[in-house]
């Protein structure tokens, strides 16, 4: 406490007024300055993982091939570039498709092509899988009948369907929009099945003696409180999309990412294979982060995790 | 008061249980008899509390009024008429949170008369209307969430007076509220409650807010659960439930009561008792 202060406490009658006189610490901007730190700590991290990866990778596999060293070590190189590629080659391949295009055609068409593959999967699996799930989940006898095909059908490695749907529906978009929404469907529809199955009977209870029908139970109380569930579902499943996509593309395609991957595969290109996984996990963290948006406008009503780290 | 009672006699019961028996089956495949052969009558516009030990089917029999689950013996009346099925003109305020947290007060409010066709804009009308009136004036844009335990058995009071219920079930509403919440609460709800003529069932363990509450206290017993007794209670109204406990004729009532129900709470106690053991 300053003279100032001290001199005040005199003059002022009671302590209490005194304790009010002093100047507040703003808690708000304290913890707002320990957030910003930590957040910057932890970006520092990240970039300090990356170059522990990358740069490892880079050196390891530049190691045995320098003039010098190769006489002394011979091949004893860590990592063999030919099978492995390294960070440098990698990237230098993605500028140079970025550039130039690639053999398919120009980069951003490809990634264009996957992408309406996976969302047109992503889409038409999610609806189905929520339709579905609530309709199973709210009728017992129906799930009881089905639920020994749709266990059968998802103990399937759901892959193969690929080269059903190659086969089926040709090598244009459908048949990997058909692949990529069977793999969403059911992760999407055992979500909704088991949130429609979980909701608060006192919720389920309370609507009715308040009046709602069916109808009104359905989509104002089992659907919003399924939401959750769904929409947890819906971070996994647009991975499985993009395999989905990506798979299908693999069965025969002549655009998009995998089949950028399977003709460098073809050519014994591994830097064109991880540009294209690098590609995809671009893709797969920019849609990412459009479903945790779409999450927190879709649900408003539950409490903000003040402590939650974003992953 | 007087007259009150005059006219009530005249009425057909607002409730009438016959002889009603509640079994339930177990997971494990043991029928399990919540209430047996109950009896009990509450008159139309009267305010009756419940009271018993832990698990001897109050709740339940609040459910078989409501038309929540249907009786396995006997004979449920609401206005002289079958209960079976859910029946229109019931209030139900329930023990634990049951307000739709995905909902603003606002709409949890207005959600009943939406659902008994009221047009929306004219439901939001009558829902803020509601919330002023049950204190909650400027918290309509709040979700549940962000309201405290007090304040969201204010919103469970809103939504279901709304309906302008002729019965209004009551399960242990305030039992998770801290003592002065729980009075202040006691005693708005008398105040909303002594302008209309809603019947009122009041399921409470707690006899000291039974008896303060309440016009008559029915007992039940440890479960199977059926009524022991029932008790009139002519205190004066409108009373102050925090101060309505100083008056030589409450405590006369209590330990009437209290007589009766202890056995109750004992045999309950040895029972789970043994449970444990």
């Amino acid at each position: 406490m300053n003279v100032r202060n001290a001199a005040r406490l005199r003059v002022l009658p009671r302590a209490r007024d005194a304790l009010a006189a002093r100047p507040p610490v703003d808690l708000a901007a304290r913890r707002r300055r320990q957030g910003q730190r930590y957040r910057l700590n932890v970006n520092a991290l990240r970039l300090a993982v990356a170059v522990i990866i990358l740069g490892g990778w880079e050196l390891a596999a530049r190691f045995p091939t320098g003039h010098d060293w190769e006489l002394r070590v011979g091949h004893l190189g860590l990592i063999d570039k030919f099978f492995w590629s390294q960070p440098s080659d990698i990237a230098q391949t993605l500028w140079h498709w970025i550039k130039d295009g690639t053999e398919l055609g120009p980069l951003g068409q490809q990634v264009l092509v996957t992408m309406e593959e996976t969302v047109g999967g992503f889409v038409v699996g999610s609806i189905l899988g929520v339709v579905f799930g609530v309709v199973l989940g709210r009728n017992r006898l129906l799930s009881d009948v089905l639920s020994p095909y749709i266990k059968g059908a998802n103990a399937i490695p759901r892959v193969v369907v690929g080269a059903l749907f190659a086969i089926s529906l040709g090598l244009d978009i459908k048949s990997k929009i058909a692949t990529a929404s069977v793999l969403v469907f059911f992760v999407v529809f055992f979500n909704a099945f088991q949130g429609v199955r979980e909701v608060d009977r006192n919720l389920v209870a309370n609507a009715r003696i308040l009046g709602a029908n069916n109808r009104q139970l359905t989509s104002e109380i089992i659907v919003p409180s399924a939401l959750s569930w769904i929409i947890a579902s819906l971070h996994t499943s647009f991975g499985l999309a993009l395999v989905g996509a990506v798979v299908g593309e693999l069965f025969g395609a002549t655009q998009g990412v995998g089949e950028l991957i399977y003709s460098s595969k073809n050519l014994f290109d591994t830097a064109g294979v991880f540009a294209g996984m690098a590609l995809l996990a671009a893709m797969a963290l920019v849609a990412e982060t459009l479903i945790t948006a779409l999450e927190n406008r879709l649900i408003t009503w539950r409490p903000p995790v003040a402590t939650e780290v974003k992953i | 008061m007087v007259g009150r009672t005059a006219q009530c006699e005249e009425m057909t019961p607002a409730i009438e249980l016959r002889g009603v028996t509640k079994r339930f089956l177990t997971p494990s495949g043991a029928v399990f008899i919540a209430l047996r052969d109950l009896n009990m009558t509450v008159e139309s516009g009267e305010f009756c509390a419940v009271v018993g030990p832990t698990g001897c089917g109050k709740s339940t029999t609040l459910a078989l009024i409501s038309g929540l689950e249907p009786a396995s013996d006997g004979e449920v009346q609401v206005d002289a008429r079958p209960v079976n099925g859910i029946i229109d003109g019931i209030g139900y305020v329930f023990q634990s949170d049951a307000v739709f947290p995905w909902k603003t007060v606002l709409e949890n409010v207005a959600a009943g008369p939406r659902y008994h066709g009221v047009s929306t804009r004219e439901a939001r009308d009558r829902a803020r209307e509601w919330i002023a009136r049950v204190g909650l004036a400027g918290f309509e844009d709040r979700y549940p969430y962000q309201l405290s335990g007090g304040m969201r058995k204010r919103v469970a009071l809103a939504q279901s007076l709304i309906n302008g219920p002729r019965i209004l079930l009551m399960d242990e509403p305030f039992s998770a509220l801290d003592v002065q919440t729980r009075n202040l609460m006691e005693n708005e709800l008398l105040g909303l409650w002594s302008g209309s003529r809603t019947t009122v069932v009041f399921v409470t363990h707690d006899l000291e807010e039974a008896i303060s509450l309440s016009d008559r206290v029915f007992v039940i017993t440890a479960g199977p659960g059926t009524v022991k007794s029932n008790y009139k209670v002519d205190l004066p109204r409108p009373r102050n439930v925090a101060e309505i406990r100083f008056q030589p004729k409450f405590s006369q009532i209590y330990e009437e009561i209290w007589n009766d129900l202890r056995d109750e709470v004992l045999v309950s106690y040895e029972r789970q008792k043994r449970g444990a053991a």
